[in-house]
């Protein structure tokens, strides 16, 4: 695959996860209520992210927790190799509370749908909202992003790959070409 | 028809003796991510939704057969017990029979306790679709249980290589030890068993294992003991003058236990015989993680269903 445009530079990723934090505060007027969690795998370091400028915004901690969909993709019997399950961890029930689901890029809606799945499997929150680092369109379920960090239009031949220090080394987004 | 999706499982689970250590390993990953799933309020995932599973087992069980059915169910698959007892099977119905008129109702996976060693393999090559699971046959393997005992032995000391595991009491009509044997050392344990002569069979060092004939030497220096049940089913007869004498001599009991490694940890594979093989105070003390064992075979059993079973390829 070429690299066919640098999208994000660690930089403005940085930028944009701090913006998508404060999207994130003013949404729900505060952090009363608030939990981000990350879904499995590159949602984990983004919602981190997100959660500590939260945090140090606002001057007190808020809740992360981590969600594994892996049990729910409707591709199970298609995907090669399959990932391997790895456990979900929530901080605290999420009964009532306003879940902000995170993931790296939106595309066709099917990893919210299992998250949204998943997640109601742990309780009923008042609001569930969607916060991704990129949207680039090409949707097959009715799914929305509530937070965006960048909105790129693209092809559907094109790849698009999130790099973070904690999985990759580096931060960066780039456009891929097969 | 199948093919290798799933990139490390094959079609079945008939024992430990065909596995790879990254096969092993991937098996038990996989069922650290689902022991929580046993902790949630709703404790259901849709990962085998519409597959069905039949538990046909020939043989008297209540932990395998429980423990997979919960397993079952916690992944959303249809389940189906079939026991010998009050069914074709006592009207002189053959195994293989029996087989194809289930697998004639489609199910995706059959799990099969039998008392003949290779049961479940003879099921697995007449069977081309279906994913067979061995819970036991005869002497031969029980996969699941060894799986179980090493994420066991896993959660509690970390990892397997290196750890010293002694297995004490019937090593020759065990299904549990061999499986056992040949996972551990696959993993680079170092297995250690111990029993009364009669009851180890002659040449098991060829397993890769030290045999020691007191139970003093099995206990000293090991990281897990493994207490296995007498089986007094199927000995016939004792092989042993008595089971007072049995008790006497490789009983478990605290007293015993006091030069072990301070932090020892016990385990048994279940039905125990409380007071032949282990005491009381044992079972029920601070070194035993037999009920953690319970818990765990949910979670190696939901792994081991989720890879054989979500691995269904489209062609």
């Amino acid at each position: 695959m070429n690299v066919k445009k640098r999208l994000l530079d660690g930089a403005r990723m940085n930028r944009a996860i701090r913006r998508m934090a404060i999207e994130v505060v003013e949404k729900n007027r505060g952090i009363d209520d608030l939990i981000i969690v990350g879904i499995r795998s590159r949602g984990v370091p983004i919602g981190e992210r997100m959660a500590a400028e939260i945090s140090e915004m606002e001057g007190k901690p808020v809740p992360f927790g981590i969600l594994d969909i892996t049990l729910y993709r409707d591709d199970l019997t298609t995907i090669a190799p399959q990932p391997v399950v790895k456990p979900t961890k929530l901080p605290e029930p999420i009964d009532d509370k306003v879940v902000v689901l995170v993931d790296d890029v939106l595309y066709t809606g099917r990893t919210v749908r299992a998250a949204l799945d998943a997640l109601i499997d742990f309780g009923r929150p008042k609001v569930v909202m969607l916060a991704v680092l990129v949207d680039r369109g090409h949707r097959e379920l009715p799914i929305h992003a509530d937070v965006i960090g960048k909105t790129v239009p693209t092809d559907a031949n094109e790849v698009i790959k999130v790099k973070l220090t904690e999985t990759d080394g580096d931060d960066e987004v780039l456009i891929m070409e097969k | 028809m199948r093919t290798a999706t799933s990139s490390l499982l094959t079609k079945d689970l008939l024992g430990i003796e065909s596995l790879t250590p990254d096969e092993i390993n991937l098996i038990l990953d996989t069922a650290e991510g689902f022991k929580e799933v046993s902790e949630r309020p709703v404790k259901k995932v849709p990962a085998l939704r519409g597959q069905l599973v039949i538990n046909l087992f020939m043989e008297a069980s209540t932990r395998t057969r429980v423990s997979f059915e919960i397993a079952e169910k916690r992944l959303s698959a249809d389940t189906l017990n079939f026991a010998a007892s009050g069914s074709s099977v006592e009207k002189g119905e053959t195994l293989i029979d029996t087989a194809e008129n289930l697998v004639a109702m489609h199910p995706d996976m059959i799990v099969i306790r039998h008392k003949h060693p290779g049961a479940a393999k003879m099921l697995a090559d007449r069977l081309p679709n279906v994913s067979i699971i061995n819970a036991g046959d005869g002497a031969h393997e029980h996969p699941t249980q060894a799986l179980l005992d090493a994420f066991t032995i896993r959660e509690r000391l970390g990892r397997l290589d290196g750890i010293k595991v002694s297995v004490i009491g019937d090593i020759a009509h065990s299904r549990v030890v061999r499986s056992n044997i040949h996972l551990l050392t696959k993993m680079n344990a170092n297995v250690t068993v111990a029993g009364p002569p009669s009851l180890i069979p002659a040449g098991i060092e060829r397993m890769g294992v030290r045999v020691v004939h007191s139970l003093d030497d099995a206990i000293r220096g090991a990281d897990v003991i493994m207490m296995l049940r007498i089986q007094l089913e199927r000995q016939g007869k004792l092989s042993f003058p008595s089971l007072r004498e049995y008790y006497n001599t490789f009983g478990l009991t605290p007293e015993r236990l006091r030069i072990a490694k301070r932090d020892v940890i016990v385990m048994h594979p279940g039905p125990m015989n409380r007071g032949v093989e282990i005491a009381s105070d044992v079972a029920d003390g601070p070194w035993s993680v037999i009920l953690e064992q319970v818990t765990n075979g949910v979670a190696v059993r939901m792994a081991v269903l989720y890879l054989l079973g979500g691995a269904h390829a489209v062609e």
